[in-house]
């Protein structure tokens, strides 16, 4: 009801003292710039110069003795991106970063699913389990699975028992596979649990009442209505899955090197720092590419 | 259609050991009737709603709809569509498909689905905006999709949990006479939940009166509000004044003051304590030296508070009983009005009150 004075006397406020008003705006956006300093000083000196660093060192020469020498520019790092060796470890990173998510998703949608139906106390207990994991290093968690999916271990043992034949899954792609869906489940049950906790069952009942059963209820309204989390939970896990090192480098072989265990090989062992550069810029632009894709595809359904 | 729409019989819903959400309904809702539950919050209505609809299930008695048992029929298998309160519109949806949503589950021909969503897209006045988001609709429009979405499924019954509480006032109103048109127009059963008294009586051909489980009073709308038979009805519905009396023979009894008053017949002996419910508008205040009709009781009362409404006054008047009396007088040309602190003699028709039990 006050609006429509309100904005009169701010309309005769400006019209009469423009400068005082010109001021409050600045005020304003000092403010702004004041509280979103430090995130800009965090972008630009740990992310923005580093990436600019890689950038420039993609396009770098190596000198007899494999320095990196920054002259010659040339665009021979990214040639050598398409040679089969790249392309294949490129092409079993995505590989095993789709399959990651796929696992992830399913196997994390029944549990969000059932805890954000549940009740509030037992909702906290079950998140707090989730993130459980979380309290100790990854890097020790990887290693227990070492012992878990070495020859020696209880997968094998279990094998063994039953009357079958040792199995070692350790240092093979499934190995990976398990590490993988393993440390980035977490990441794909909290947006979904976010997502379906969010839900308006009353949609669902609405569904029920126009003559879906429960699948379809589910299949048409639910899972639509929690795209959001099944979008920010993929990009969650496939991200980090396709650019993953410390589990490929555990408990993956030499036949199965990752996109990951391949740059920091080029930066390390081959020291070849233009190379490495050229590729970790090549792995971002896939990822962006996915991330694009996928948001607007989840954005279409809502 | 010999059969009534829908039936309970002995329903009861218990929520856990001490919850009795509902308590023993016994409910005949007639084919074609407009029927509305109405009662406080809590008092068990969306409940019976529910069970009707198949979201819960009753803990004892049965349901029928056509004399069909329905038993543990979950909702989608139930010739019935609800009316959510909030709607519940699918926002992933556009208007047309949510619609549609019904028919499309129940596997209709493509052609035939077009055709009926276009109608009743044409019937609610939104085939304009078929293809917008429910978002982008107001209150009213969203209102009306929930509508169509239900109707165009030609259920048995249609159930409605009080859909036009989010509306404000006039598009309320204006809703209530389209609702009541819409209903006599396709001849559908409606089942019409709300707590809003004058929402029920203006469109319900019947109604019931529900409160704490209990289905207190079942009645055409006029009955309910002229007789209520007991003092919850009474009160919940409409201003009333309810005055405590006690029997002191064949249609008398005696006010607190000890004035002695026509009531109406009762199988209440002597001596027993009984409420009467007088409705405002059926009070009237006469002069002191005018006549009164015959046979009309008369208490010689005090204008303690006079209120101006426009279309009416309303008296507050004291007959020395502790709580002042109310009585609602047309603002017509030449009406006596009086003055705070005159007296004058309140006057109404034995037959004008109802006896409930205090």
């Amino acid at each position: 009801m006050t609006t429509p004075a309100a904005t009169t006397k701010r309309d005769e406020t400006r019209a009469a003292t423009p400068e005082l008003e010109q001021a409050a705006e600045r005020a304003e956006a000092r403010r702004g710039l004041f509280i979103s300093l430090p995130a800009y000083v965090y972008l630009v000196v740990l992310f923005v110069i580093p990436l600019v660093l890689v950038f420039v060192y993609s396009f770098a020469t190596r000198d007899a003795t494999g320095q990196t020498v920054l002259e010659d520019w040339n665009l021979d790092s990214y040639k050598r991106l398409f040679t089969p060796i790249v392309l294949e470890i490129f092409l079993r990173s995505l590989v095993l970063a789709v399959i990651t998510t796929l696992i992830c998703l399913a196997v994390s949608y029944p549990f969000a699913f059932y805890i954000a139906t549940r009740s509030s106390r037992f909702r906290s207990l079950l998140l707090v389990l989730v993130m459980i994991p979380f309290w100790s290093n990854f890097l020790v968690r990887t290693y227990a699975w070492r012992v878990i999916l070495g020859s020696e271990g209880p997968v094998s043992q279990l094998s063994v028992a039953l009357g079958g034949e040792p199995i070692r899954l350790l240092f093979t792609n499934a190995a990976v596979l398990i590490g993988l869906v393993y440390g980035f489940m977490p990441f794909m049950v909290l947006p979904l649990y976010a997502a379906l906790e969010r839900m308006d069952w009353r949609l669902v009942e609405a569904a029920r009442d126009l003559y879906a059963d429960g699948w379809t209820a589910f299949r048409k309204v639910t899972f639509p209505l929690s795209m959001p989390g099944v979008v920010a939970g993929s990009i969650l896990v496939f991200i980090p899955s396709l650019g993953a090192y410390v589990t490929p480098a555990l408990l993956g072989g030499a036949n199965t090197v990752l996109m990951g265990d391949y740059i920091v090989s080029q930066f390390l062992a081959a020291r070849n720092w233009p190379f490495g550069s050229a590729l970790s810029f090549a792995v971002m632009f896939v990822m962006l590419l996915a991330t694009v894709f996928y948001f607007r595809a989840g954005a279409k359904t809502l | 259609m010999a059969k009534p729409a829908v039936e309970l019989v002995g329903v009861t819903k218990r929520f856990g050991d001490d919850v009795i959400a509902v308590n023993g309904i016994d409910l005949v809702v007639n084919d074609g009737e407009f029927f509305s539950l109405l009662g406080p919050s809590g008092c068990g209505k969306t409940t019976t709603l529910r069970m009707i609809a198949g979201f819960e299930f009753p803990t004892e008695g049965s349901i029928r709809v056509h004399g069909a048992e329905m038993g543990l029929k979950p909702p989608n298998q139930r010739p019935i569509n609800t009316v959510f309160q909030s709607y519940a519109l699918f926002p992933h949806m556009s208007v047309v498909e949510n619609v549609a949503f019904g028919l499309n589950m129940k596997k209709v021909e493509k052609s035939e689905i077009q055709r009926r969503v276009a109608r009743v897209l044409d019937q609610v006045q939104l085939s304009k905006r078929a293809d917008a988001r429910p978002s982008q609709l107001s209150g009213g429009m969203q209102q009306r999709v929930a509508l169509a979405r239900a109707l165009v499924n030609e259920p048995e019954v249609l159930l409605l949990d009080e859909p036009l509480g989010a509306l404000d006032l006039k598009l309320r109103q204006a809703m209530e006479v389209e609702l009541k048109d819409l209903q006599s127009r396709v001849g559908i059963t409606f089942i019409y939940v709300t707590h809003d008294q004058e929402e029920a009586l203006t469109m319900s051909d019947r109604i019931g009166v529900m409160n704490e489980g209990s289905l207190l009073q079942v009645g055409p709308s006029q009955e309910i509000y002229e007789r209520p038979t007991s003092r919850f009805v009474a009160d919940f519905i409409g201003d009333i004044n309810l005055l405590d009396i006690t029997v002191s023979g064949p249609n008398l009894a005696r006010l607190g003051t000890g004035v002695e008053i026509g009531i109406p017949g009762s199988d209440v002996q002597t001596g027993g304590l009984l409420t009467l419910a007088l409705r405002p508008e059926r009070l009237e205040l006469y002069d002191l030296d005018e006549e009164i009709p015959a046979g009309h009781n008369r208490v010689k009362v005090r204008v303690a508070r006079r209120l101006y409404f426009g279309d009416v006054y309303f008296y507050d008047v004291d007959a020395g009983i502790g709580t002042e009396i109310e009585v609602k007088e047309e603002n017509r040309p030449g009406v006596d009005l009086y003055d705070v602190g005159e007296e004058a003699y309140l006057v109404w028709s034995p037959e004008a009150a109802n006896l409930v039990v205090r």
